[in-house]
């Protein structure tokens, strides 16, 4: 079948208006036509769009808001969790700390073995300044070893069970510790009190006390090892009348805040009884 | 009434992990309040407990095993607190609250004075004035003001345990 004349031109022109076209628009010369058409169609398409999506969204709220509801619980309970781990993250670096410092202080007294014990409670009665630490027996304690951190003496082991033990502080009011005050070397007896302070009694009169003065343990009477930090004199009290002065003592440690302690557990307490003369009887 | 006696060593241990792990920990000057003594004495108090003197012996050993003071001024007080209450509640049984209060006062003036007179004894050097100004008035308002919940919680515990009896 032969084409027509006619249908063949028709056929050019017509590619060739759409070819005009094409490059007209790739030229730009059209964009202000089509701008012209295209913009409300553009209006109408949005406001249509816009309806279809808010009756979409009216249709689909329900079932949304379970899941965002749902949604928001998980991440309520994430955030609680991650809020408990990093107070857990925030005790385990401050024990760490008082660990390191503890490691640190048994490095520099190699001498001695210690045993680390937390802190788990306090004395029920007012009167008493005792803490109950989670070390007893099965792990070496015996009672009388000393009990230290890294600032200094804090008392003494009082009882003792398989797995845990009283410790008796060096604030507490039947506490007695023989201790020598540096540089001047004079020997005293630390007592505590009810109030929790730190006093120093029987410093000999001839004794050059100062305020500042560092109290150390003497050793003597075989209760405590010597040359552990007690703390520093505060004050002094010095009467002509009296037979020896007295001081005030401000402790190296901070009682109310104790949490880890180390128990020295190559340190045995001496018996001295014996060794005291019995009064002869008449 | 067996249950109503074996009760009372859970919650005493409770009791005592909580006085020495946080109560103590919480000081009014040096001050501190005693769970356990509150506890005993509001059981006491309550109408229908018949082993008030059982609480009393459970409570009095079990702080003396945890406890530095000697064990016998623990039992001492706690019975004598259970002994003042039992009295209180037949005479002034109308107003239990009031007898709390005053049982409260006796047995901690009397805990006190004993744990200075065993303290002393062993040779701790206690000032009476200054431990009755900074310890026992401390202890004694802190006492006061944590009995009153404590009796509530033990009135709820008393109506589980001995439920009123009613006549059909």
């Amino acid at each position: 079948m032969k084409k027509s004349p006619s249908r063949t031109l028709q056929t050019v022109v017509l590619s060739l208006v759409v070819i005009g076209v094409i490059a007209l628009a790739l030229g730009g010369y059209l964009t202000p036509i089509t701008r012209f058409v295209i913009s409300p169609l553009v209006s109408a398409q949005t406001w249509i769009s816009t309806r279809v999506l808010a009756i979409q969204n009216y249709l689909d709220a329900p079932q949304d808001l379970a899941r965002l509801r749902q949604r928001n619980l998980e991440l309520e309970s994430e955030v609680s969790r991650l809020q408990a781990e990093v107070i857990e993250l925030k005790q385990q670096i401050t024990e760490t700390r008082v660990l390191e410092a503890l490691v640190d202080f048994a490095r520099v007294n190699p001498e001695n073995r210690y045993v680390a014990a937390k802190v788990i409670g306090r004395d029920p009665s007012p009167f008493l300044q005792y803490v109950l630490i989670n070390r007893g027996s099965d792990d070496g304690l015996r009672r009388g070893m000393p009990v230290v951190t890294q600032q200094g003496l804090v008392g003494r082991v009082a009882a003792v069970t398989a797995n845990a033990a009283r410790v008796q502080l060096i604030t507490d009011a039947g506490s007695n510790v023989n201790v020598k005050l540096e540089p001047s070397r004079a020997q005293a007896v630390l007592q505590g009190d009810v109030t929790g302070e730190l006093s120093l009694d029987m410093i000999p009169q001839s004794a050059e006390v100062q305020i500042g003065d560092l109290v150390l343990t003497s050793g003597l009477g075989g209760n405590f090892p010597a040359d552990i930090l007690v703390g520093q004199v505060t004050s002094v009290r010095s009467r002509d009348t009296d037979l020896a002065q007295t001081a005030s003592v401000q402790p190296s440690e901070d009682f109310s805040q104790l949490e880890i302690l180390l128990v020295i557990t190559n340190f045995r307490p001496i018996d001295t009884s014996p060794l005291i003369p019995e009064e002869s009887a008449p | 009434m067996s249950m109503a006696i074996l009760i009372a060593i859970p919650i005493f241990s409770v009791l005592i992990i909580l006085q020495t792990a946080l109560v103590s920990r919480i000081h009014l000057l040096q001050g501190t309040a005693d769970l356990v003594l509150l506890t005993v004495i509001a059981w006491a108090l309550q109408k229908r407990v018949q082993t008030a003197w059982h609480w009393g012996i459970i409570a009095g050993l079990l702080i003396s095993f945890v406890s530095g003071l000697p064990f016998f001024i623990h039992l001492i007080t706690y019975l004598a607190a259970v002994g003042i209450a039992l009295l209180l509640r037949q005479r002034v049984w109308q107003v239990p609250i009031l007898a709390m209060f005053v049982t409260i006062v006796l047995s901690t003036l009397l805990m006190h004075a004993l744990s200075l007179i065993g303290l002393r004894i062993n040779g701790a050097p206690i000032p009476v004035f200054q431990a009755f100004n900074t310890i026992t008035l401390p202890s004694l308002l802190l006492n006061i003001l944590v009995g009153i919940p404590i009796y509530a919680l033990l009135t709820e515990l008393a109506n589980v345990l001995y439920p009123e009896e009613i006549e059909v």
